[in-house]
């Protein structure tokens, strides 16, 4: 996403300067990328975080077991070379689990992502921003109600409320429709995530967006392009988009991480995804017994509870310094 | 700024109606019907037709509303379905003070750590120690609580006895030391990267070099024009830090078996006892938006600056 030139450039209608704009489009991204390369930190945070996604992507190729084989002779093993990282009280082999429950972590943060912050939260900031009056006010205020309430809190209350709701609807469809299996694939638990994130994937962004389009949109060359009857949507998606995609990536970077220990907290709780489809949050609420046993399986199988804590401690910790080295070179004013 | 906190206090009772309408809407669509919950799996379609009208669950859905927030301002959430009968803040309140007493525990040791450090490492900007605190204390703030918890556990209480492994006695009680640092550490890890930041601001200023031009000492500068001016943002991020925290601390109890709001949280759930769900949630946020109306009400007071705008 970095280097992507498409974001970039204000473009005339003279085909030698749009030329000329994508010119320096590019470059603008070139020498993003180049600071920030220079990084090494967050460049090998960058690195793993691609690492980390790539195991959860591939995980069909490069699983040893099926992630639901239990193998009661094999149960509770360290590390060995059957099992990479041990197995776990059902006998269940814990790379192939923890490699799954990566999976169901990239499709949490892709889909939460791509719907709530990117479509939902810009759209709206955009609208937000620049309309302002009593859209903004409105949006504003269902903003400053959803954040009222502390985050976890709220999604454990959608996601309990919701998932039997989904889940009746998901059948309604499968009856009507004869599509079988919908229910049983787990989609019905990512839509179930996802709308329960959605308060929370949103309204950050749609500030964010919204604080910027309000300085944008009295920016002498929007007035000019106001002033030669440009449509709005031209200029909300070609003039004050392109300015306001920095910010949006730094927000992004930083999010990512709080997405998906929301995904591993719903799972833990019994409320995210279902078994036996693993998930990062499934497996540490099973090995300790919904925290209960946390410090017995510490102390006796420390490879049952760190598998799967590793990826998530990674993930955050990568996120956040690719995020402050994003912000630094985005964002060179601020500090 | 009186016309601005003015307006802050009328907006907060409809932030909370609006939430509470949010809940309750939420709350109706829960699965189950009360009135079925209530009489149980053997209670026949009259009776299960008469306690619905008693309940006013046939009339509209406002109507409803308004019944519910009547009750609540009568400081009544209704009653649990798990707990036959049982009033829902009856459950609810001490459990909900424990938690409260954990996370003010938790705040303290937040403040107690972060601020210092963060202010020695904005200090100390150029060498070595600032980066290592700043990344060290990352590392520690994406460290998920499920594994610091029972480290803590298992290497003080464990393996040192220095304190006792879990359980809840009070707000004065060696217990409550290992889940405040649990929930303490990563709240202290964002005061460090905020104080931080906002000595860094103020150690620039115009002022900090006049008072060292004119021969103050570094511990009346450090102290008087830099820590107390940098000090300031910091009470605006202690809504949002103190949010963040209550959330850590449902999986906190869970592990240090604290009879909090964590466990009855997660006991509503399974129990598929909403009323207690939604009492609990509308509570927390109300505690929250107060929190935050005294944090600017405060700001305003402590920076006279901010009455300019």
């Amino acid at each position: 996403m970095e280097n992507n030139p498409t974001f970039e450039g204000p473009k005339g209608t003279d085909p030698k300067l749009e030329h000329v704009a994508a010119a320096r489009g590019r470059g603008h991204w070139r020498d993003v990328w180049s600071k920030f390369r220079r990084r090494r930190l967050a460049l090998v945070s960058l690195i793993l975080i691609t690492f980390i996604y790539l195991l959860g992507i591939f995980a069909p190729l490069i699983q040893t077991h099926d992630y639901q084989e239990t193998n009661l002779r094999r149960t509770q093993q360290g590390p060995n070379i059957e099992n990479w990282l041990g197995t776990d009280r059902a006998g269940r082999d814990l790379y192939t689990r923890v490699v799954w429950g990566i999976q169901t972590t990239v499709i949490i943060t892709v889909t939460t992502f791509v719907t709530g912050s990117l479509f939902l939260g810009v759209s709206i900031g955009l609208v937000a921003g620049y309309f302002r009056g009593w859209i903004d006010a409105v949006i504003m205020r269902v903003g400053e109600v959803v954040s009222a309430f502390p985050d976890i809190l709220l999604i454990i209350l959608l996601a309990a409320t919701l998932r039997p709701r989904i889940i009746e609807l998901a059948r309604n469809i499968e009856d009507s429709t004869g599509i079988s299996g919908l229910v049983s694939s787990g989609i019905v638990d990512y839509v179930v995530i996802g709308i329960a994130l959605l308060p929370l994937s949103w309204f950050g962004m749609m500030r964010l967006v919204r604080g910027q389009v309000l300085v944008l949109r009295d920016a002498e060359y929007v007035q000019a392009a106001r002033a030669m009857g440009t449509s709005t949507p031209r200029i909300l998606f070609r003039h004050i988009l392109p300015n306001v995609v920095s910010p949006i990536i730094v927000s992004v970077s930083f999010g990512i991480g709080a997405i998906a220990l929301s995904e591993v907290v719903l799972s833990f709780f019994g409320l995210g995804v279902q078994p036996p489809r693993p998930s990062l949050g499934v497996m540490i609420g099973e090995v300790t017994a919904r925290g209960g046993a946390s410090v017995s399986v510490l102390r006796d199988h420390p490879e049952q509870l760190l598998a799967p804590i590793i990826v998530v401690w990674l993930l955050i910790f990568c996120w956040n310094i690719v995020g402050d080295a994003l912000n630094d070179v985005l964002n060179p004013r601020a500090r | 700024m009186l016309a601005y906190i003015v307006r802050r206090l009328l907006w907060t009772p409809v932030l909370l109606a609006l939430a509470a309408f949010f809940v309750f809407f939420m709350g109706t669509c829960a699965p189950g019907d009360p009135a079925e919950l209530r009489l149980g799996p053997r209670a026949t379609p009259e009776r299960i037709e008469v306690e619905r009208a008693r309940l006013g669950l046939d009339r509209p859905l406002l109507f409803q509303y308004a019944k519910y927030v009547n009750g609540i301002l009568k400081g009544d959430f209704g009653d649990s379905y798990h707990y036959q009968g049982r009033p829902v803040l009856e459950l609810l309140l001490p459990k909900l003070w424990v938690s409260v007493q954990l996370n003010i525990a938790a705040l303290i040791v937040a403040i107690l750590i972060g601020l210092p450090l963060g202010f020695y490492a904005a200090k100390k900007q150029g060498t070595g120690r600032d980066p290592a605190i700043v990344i060290s204390m990352l590392i520690l703030y994406a460290m998920p609580i499920f594994f610091t918890a029972p480290l803590l556990i298992l290497f003080f209480a464990v393996k040192l006895h220095w304190v006792p492994a879990a359980g809840w006695d009070g707000f004065f009680s060696l217990q409550i030391i290992l889940p405040a640092l649990t929930i303490g550490i990563p709240g202290a890890a964002i005061f460090v990267r905020h104080m931080r930041a906002s000595t860094l601001e103020v150690v620039g200023q115009e002022y900090v070099r006049t008072a060292h031009a004119k021969g103050m000492s570094n511990f009346v500068v450090n102290y008087r024009h830099i820590a107390r001016n940098a000090l300031l943002p910091i009470l605006t991020i202690m809504g949002f830090t103190l949010a963040g925290m209550f959330g850590g601390s449902l999986i906190v109890e869970l592990i240090y078996g604290i009879p909090g709001a964590g466990r009855l949280s997660l006991d509503a759930i399974f129990q598929r006892d909403f009323p207690v769900l939604t009492a609990l949630v509308l509570l927390s946020s109300g505690m929250l938006v107060l929190a935050n109306l005294a944090i600017d009400i405060a700001y305003t007071i402590v920076d006279p600056r901010i009455r300019l705008q």
